[in-house]
This record gives C-alpha cells, structure tokens and sequence, in this order.
C-alpha cells in the first residue's frame, strides 16, 4: 500500500473543464493536510485538443512533479492512449465505461483497469453531462479512500457562485462516482488520508504569488497586453484592482504598456508591465528608454518557449540572454528569476523597491511552469509587512527648501540622483532618451556623454554591492557533484539532489535568484571551489552558463540542456548523471 | 494657480535648433503663450514628445518635459496621465510620430478619451532625418525616398479623429499665431483627448508646402460654426485641398477615460500611501486567506 504518495494526471480535451477539476482536487488535498504539487499542460486553443492536469501528492512540501503516473484519470479516449505508458506498475486507469478502446489495452501491463460510466452516473444523479468530471474526481477518492467531506466542502466552495443547486447536484455526483468505484469493489493500492496537522495553507500558483508580492509591494499601476503565459498577472491584479486601488490599462500593443508604465512610473506611481518573450522584445527600445531616463518600472517575462510564436502554452527558459542584454547601447537593469512560488511572492514585492532605489527597470524572470504550477503554501511564507522605501527619492519638504536648478541627472557616487516627481514648482525639469546632461538638456559633448554612461551604469554596481547576495546553497556545503540552475528547474534540481544524497552521494546545488548585475566574485569562487558542476537549464545553448563564462572566464562544459517546451522532471536529471563518476 | 503666471516664467536658456523660419518656433510660443494664458504654472504641465525636430520643444521652454523615443508620446502621456490626472498633460510631436510608427497610439487615444491634448507639429515631410515623405505628404512628393514621387495618398488627420471617436479636433495653421494660441487653450481646457493638426511649413525639406501655399488655402471657421454638430463637423473635416478650414471642428462631451477608472476615484495614485494598507483600507491578509 503506497501511503499519500501518489501521481494522479487527470487528461481530456479543453473545455471538459481539466484545469478546474484538477485545482478542486489540489484544494481538497490541501485541506486535508496534504502536499500536492500540480502543473497544467494545454495548447492554445479555446475548445478541443488534449490537456491534462497533473497532481502529485506528498506528505510533505514538494517542489517539483516526477516521471510515472500512478493513476490515470481518462475523461477522452485519447487520454489512455497518450498516457498509458507512463503508468508506473501497480498503477491504474479511471476511465468513462461508454469509451471504444480496444479489449486488449491493458493486456500484457501491470495497470489496473477502472472503468466508471463517468457520463451517466453525471446525467443520472446531477443532470448534465459536464458534470462528469466531478464524477470522476469522487471515483478517485472511492479508489483512494480518501475522505470525500474534503471534495464535497471544495465544491460547496467553488461552485458557490452558482447557486444552490449546482452545488447539491455536484456533491451528488461525486458521492456516486465514489459509491460506484466502493461498490464495485475495485482494488487499489495506493491509499490518500487526512493528515494528523490540517492548517489552512493557500493554494496558489507562480503567476498569483507574483501579482500578490506586486501589490504588496506598493504596485499601483499595470499596463500589460495579454500574452500567455502571463496573463494570469493581469488578471488577477485586475480582480483585485479596484479595492487595492490599482490603476489597470490593458492598452493597445505591448509597444503601448511598456510606454504607459514608463509614463505612470515617471509621474510617480509604481508601475508594472507583464508579458512572455515576444511582448519583451516589443519593449525592447523603450526598456533602453527607462534606463536612460532613469525612470523606474517592473517588467515581468514569464517565458515561453520561442522562437517567435514558439510553443506559446509551454515552457522555456530562453529568454536570459534577450532581457539581460536587450538594447541598442549599454543600458542599466536588474533581473530577478525567482525559481519557486514563494520566491516569486518576494521578487514581486522587492522589485518595486529596487526599480525606485535605482532609477531604472527591474525584470522579473519567471516561466510558464512556474507560473501555471500551483502548491499548498502557508499563509504565513508570504509575509505582507512591508516596508515601502523609494530611494533617493525627495519628500515634499526637501523639495521646499531645493534652491537653484534642480539636477534631475546629478552625478553622484553611487550614480543614484535624488529624484523629483514632476509637479513641484522648485523641480521643474525635462529628461530625454537623447543623452542629457545633469538637467536633462541634450548634450552632445564627449566628455558629458561619458560620465552619463558611467553614472547610469555605476548604479548596477551599487546594486550588486548592496542588494544581491549571490547563487543560493541548497543542501551540504561541500559536495562532490554541485548543480546550478535557475527559475522554474529548482524543483527537479532540489529532489535530484535529495535522492542523491539518500543513496550516499554528497551532491549541492545553487540556484540563481538573481541574474544580473552578475555576482562574478561569488560565483566564481564557488565554481573553483567545487569538484564538477553541472548546469541545467531549459534553453537550448545553456543561457546562464554562457552569462558565468562571460563574466568569470570559466567553463562550464558539463550542461543539461533540454528545450522540447517541457519541464524538467528529477528522473531527467539523474539519467544524465548516472553514469558519471560522481555518483554511485 | 495660486500665483500670478506670466510668459517669462516659461522663459528657458536653450536656443532652439530649428532652422530659421522652422514653424516650430510659432508652435513654441503658442504653447508658451497658451499656457500663461490659462494661468497655469511651469511646474503643473508635462510635456511628452517623441523624436524629430518638434520633439524637441520642451527643451526650449521651462516646463516638465519627458522627451521619449519615437512614436511613442501619446503611450508616455497616457501613462502619466492615469498615474496623475491633476497634471496638464501635452504631447508634441511630428506626424511621422504621430500618425506613422505612433499610428495606432493615436487612434486609440481617439476612442479612449484620455485627457491629453496632442499637438501635431505636421510639416508633412521628415525634417531631421533630412528630407524624406512623411505619413502627410501629397501625393507626388519627390523626396529622396521617393524620386517618382510619393505613391500612397496621405493620410488625413482630422477625418480619422473624428471617425475614431476623438472628442476634441482642431486645425491650427503656424502662420496665425494668435488663432493657434486660443486653440491649444481651448485644447488643453477640453476634458478628455484634444488633436490639434498643426499645418507647420519645414521650410527647408518641404518648401513646396510654405507660409504662402497654405496662406492662399486656410480660413477660419464662421463665428456661427458649431463644432457640437456632428454633422456639421463631418463635412468641414472632409475639406482639404482647394480650401482649409482652420479652428475647432468638433467638440464632445463625454467622459473622459481616467475619470471612469474605480482606482482614480480618489484622486491620482502618485498623491496617495504606497502601503495598500493604507491607500485603500484593505487587508492583505485577508487576500491572501481568499487563496484558502
């Protein structure tokens, strides 16, 4: 009996309603005091084609889905024929009785066969047939014996909206698709149980942790045209938008959003700008724009997969080189990649900070696994205090005793200038994307334009040295095989490492949260320091391994690289590793 | 307005780059002008420009400015606009800015009735890259990317406002100065987005379209004219050609786009807590427990 460790992949076509069925279930796990780790796999288009929602299931926190399927839930035909290999032995197929597979699918497989008339039992005991996917998630708590109050409270809950009876004829579908599977007496050995501790932990995902460190964050202002996978940001900031009193323009083209948040961030406000690869690369001139302006703005690229159009509903990291080198000329930014829904909850309230800190734009580098793939997160990991600091930023009573010309571009140590936002009559002041001298006024003298470009670009510098900390450690300080990655990859990466060291290996790994300006000195040092390290990345040339030569001379021959728009699993990873010296 | 304004306080020290009878400079002085006139302070107006010689305008007057890259003005006035809708927010820019790569900033500012007011410096001809047909050019203009002439017919300023759903479209002429400074008055007083086309003559790369051809083409629009009547208005934005009409040609009153947005109910976010606890009384804690 395999005790609350379990892969369930619930697969159908868009539209069966996959990815709500798939998030009630997490909800359900959740409540009970379980860890589910749950990622959505879909293709662009509204109606048909195969989707599946995959939900893996721990005891404790997981970070990452794995290779093997244990139960297949099969709402099309097409479902058992794409993932019947991937059940692991021992594991099983619920599948709508009515479906036309050929007798001899399962033969010659350790799979158990679960047929249930999804279909009828929905029409019978709820009324429509869509309800069928409810019916199938009852089926799963009968074969699992997992405690169907948990699935009748989540209903209750999501389907509250739409008034009492759905919500009677929901539970009374899923009550009889458990009774089905009891009273057919299906045997199957995996079994999910309330855990002994049950605190209320969110269900949430990559895209709704970042929007929520965002407006904690004192994000006041979003323009964003919509680009999946980032649109979730967008749209959750819009739920929300008129009682956290945030300003929200869907505008014309992403051409327009950056444009509009460089213009909102300008006159003051703290301003974001969310969308994938191809949107960035729209925004490309005016991201060139704010640095030279030294105008403070949040950019969010959740990565797909590209070239051009590319795989738009999936993975990739693709995308570092593009936002850390993007512009005509040498131009300031700062990169974040956080790699885990509580890191993309931080990076969403620390960029507004640092944009304001630093004059300039802050990308935050996420990706379609990490923002679509949802997990059971304590409330109390995402920590709402906040302290809201603006930088150089002049009060009201500084720019009451500000006498002469105000110096919106003044040379300074650190490069940081104090900044006045437009409307007070002692800073009146211009500031051009044409090089300026310290007040804003063109300048095409050598001499000028030189100490410009330093200052703007001695403000990463600044940041570097007082802001970032570095690749982080997971696991022993020492190590013979150290593995570095980052963003979405933590996950895989994090449970190679765990399974190494279980089997007597002494594997690390440091992930990359911060990508640039480039911390050359630590990370050099730990290359030096450790016996063989392997990069991982899901990009096809090995992106940040490219940026860590570049900066620190070093070679990093040994790489995972893996660009077929999906996810890392850890099994991926140890495959390429087993046969290394390393490791036993 | 607390204070008394006078043009002098628009006064700067940069001398303007234009060549000597550029249109601009009029425009200059009737944005200058205008602005005294309504009394408005250096400091309460941002003026956003793209690229091109009229562009650089805010650099040759005391005033807010945010000279951005090309195109792009209208999207860094909207920007501004919504994060602070007490500020007078002006775009000057050209008409390749403004009608070509801007284009479609343009007609959606039109539609969207953002109150910013776009002044079009239209010279109908590339002046900085040095001579090329614009957006406005004739058809037929030989330039030097266009040595047989420009083959596509220009594009037509005020009959794309009105029909894109601008609430405030003018025609000034740079020749008449005093006309074009109670316009953009006029323009910056409108709730909502105001276009005012500019027939601006770049005497050096379009001397065919000079202070002489349009003077023998323009006229005011009647005292009686009645820029509230939508038909009236369709048919004075059709003339072009033989006759050009000069004044405002339509007017509307409709909400603006800033005043409809739930988060500026309060007045600009820029003047209020950046703590969402205390800008808008909400819980955060109570969000996050939306996610249980």
């Amino acid at each position: 009996m395999k005790k609350n460790d379990m892969t369930v992949l619930i697969g159908g076509d868009a539209g069966q309603g996959i990815q709500s069925t798939g998030k009630g279930f997490i909800q359900s796990l959740t409540k009970a005091g379980l860890f589910p780790f749950g990622r959505q796999d879909y293709r662009s288009r509204i109606r048909g084609g195969h989707n599946f929602f995959e939900i893996r299931i721990s005891e404790k926190q997981i970070y990452t889905h794995t290779d093997g399927v244990d139960l297949l839930v099969a709402l099309t035909e097409e479902s058992v024929e794409k993932h019947l290999d991937e059940i692991v032995p021992g594991g099983g197929v619920l599948y709508n009785e009515d479906f036309d597979i050929d007798s001899d699918t399962f033969e010659g497989r350790d799979v158990k066969a679960f047929p249930v008339p999804f279909t009828t039992i929905a029409t019978d005991e709820g009324g429509a047939k869509v309800m069928a996917n409810t019916a199938a998630i009852g089926a799963v708590a009968g074969l699992t014996e997992f405690d169907a109050s948990y699935i009748n409270s989540i209903i209750k809950k999501n389907f509250a909206v739409k008034g009492d009876s759905v919500v009677e004829n929901n539970v009374k579908v899923a009550e009889a698709g458990k009774e089905y599977v009891e009273s057919k007496g299906y045997e199957f050995d995996y079994e999910l149980s309330e855990q002994p501790e049950t605190p209320d932990r969110m269900v949430i995902d990559g895209n709704q942790a970042f929007a929520l460190g965002a407006v904690t964050g004192g994000c006041n202002f979003i323009s964003a045209y919509p680009m999946t996978p980032s649109t979730s940001i967008l749209e959750w900031i819009t739920k929300h938008s008129a009682e956290l009193d945030v300003v929200i323009k869907q505008p014309e083209s992403e051409l327009a959003a950056i444009n509009m948040a460089i213009g909102a961030g300008h006159a003051g406000a703290r301003s974001l700008v969310t969308t994938s690869g191809g949107g960035f690369s729209l925004m490309v001139e005016a991201l060139g724009l704010a640095g030279m302006t030294e105008t403070p703005v949040v950019i969010a690229e959740v990565q797909r997969p590209g070239p051009s159009t590319g795989l738009p509903t999936r993975t990739s990291q693709g995308d570092m080189s593009s936002v850390v080198f993007a512009s005509q000329g040498d131009s300031p930014r700062l990169v974040l990649a956080p790699a885990t829904i509580e890191e993309a909850f931080e990076a969403g309230k620390r960029a507004f900070n640092l944009a304001e800190r630093y004059q300039m734009p802050v990308i935050v580098l996420s990706d379609q696994h990490l923002a679509d793939s949802i997990r059971a997160v304590h409330p109390d990991e995402f920590d709402t205090t906040v302290e809201i600091d603006r930088g150089e930023l002049m009060s009201e009573e500084e720019l009451e005793g500000l006498e002469g010309n105000y110096l919106r571009h003044e040379f300074t140590e650190s490069g940081i200038s104090p900044r006045a936002i437009p409307g007070n009559k002692n800073a009146v002041y211009k500031t051009t994307g044409n090089e300026h001298d310290e007040r804003g006024d063109i300048t095409e003298d050598p001499e000028l334009r030189t100490r410009m470009m330093d200052k703007r670009m001695r403000k990463e510098d600044t940041a570097l040295e007082a802001e970032f900390d570095g690749p982080v450690l997971y696991g022993p300080d020492e190590a013979d095989l150290t593995f570095i990655g980052w963003g979405s990859t933590y996950g895989a990466i994090r449970e190679a490492v765990d399974r190494l060291n279980e089997n007597g290996n002494r594997a690390n790994f440091y992930h990359f949260d911060e990508i640039w300006p480039f911390k050359a000195g630590e990370v050099k040092n730990l290359l030096e320091s450790s016996r063989r390290t392997v990069l991982v990345e899901n990009n096809f040339s090995g992106q940040l391994a490219s940026l860590i030569t570049r900066e620190t001379g070093a070679e990093t021959p040994d790489r995972i690289l893996k660009y077929d728009g999906r996810p890392f699993t850890p099994e991926t990873i140890l495959g390429e590793v087993s046969d290394s010296e390393e490791v036993e | 307005m607390t204070e008394e304004v006078s043009l002098s306080d628009y006064q700067y020290p940069t001398e303007p780059t234009w060549c000597p009878g550029c249109g601009d400079f009029a425009i200059l002085r009737s944005v200058k002008a205008s602005m005294t006139d309504m009394g408005l302070a250096p400091h309460e107006s941002l003026i956003v420009t793209g690229i091109g010689c009229g562009s650089k305008l805010p650099h040759y007057m005391n005033v807010n400015g945010f000279h951005s890259i090309h195109g792009r003005p209208v999207a860094v006035a909207t920007g501004a606009k919504l994060a602070n809708p007490d500020m007078n927010v002006v775009v000057t820019a050209g008409d390749g800015d403004s009608y070509g790569i801007g284009g479609n900033h343009f007609l959606h500012a039109c539609r969207r009735n953002i109150g910013i007011t776009q002044i079009v410096e239209d010279n109908r001809v590339y002046g900085l890259t040095k001579g090329q047909y614009s957006p406005t050019s004739h058809k037929g203009f030989v330039t030097k990317t266009s040595p047989e002439g420009a083959i596509e017919p220009p594009v037509r300023p005020v009959p794309t406002a009105l029909t894109s759903g601008a609430t405030f479209i003018a025609r000034a002429f740079s020749g008449q100065v005093k006309q074009m400074t109670e316009i953009f008055a006029r323009a910056m007083a409108h709730e909502g987005y105001a276009l005012v086309d500019v027939l601006q003559p770049c005497v050096t790369f379009n001397p065919g379209r000079s202070y002489d051809f349009y003077t023998d083409l323009v006229y005011d629009l009647d005292e009686d004219y009645d820029p509230t009547d939508r038909e009236a208005a369709e048919e004075k934005a059709k003339e072009w050609g033989d006759s050009i009409p000069l004044g405002v040609i339509y007017e509307e009153d409709r909400p603006t786009y800033e005043e409809q947005v739930p988060a500026l109910s309060e007045g600009p976010v820029v003047k209020r807590s950046l703590d969402p606890e205390e800008r808008s009384g909400v819980d955060l804690e109570e969000i996050k427990r939306s996610f249980i």
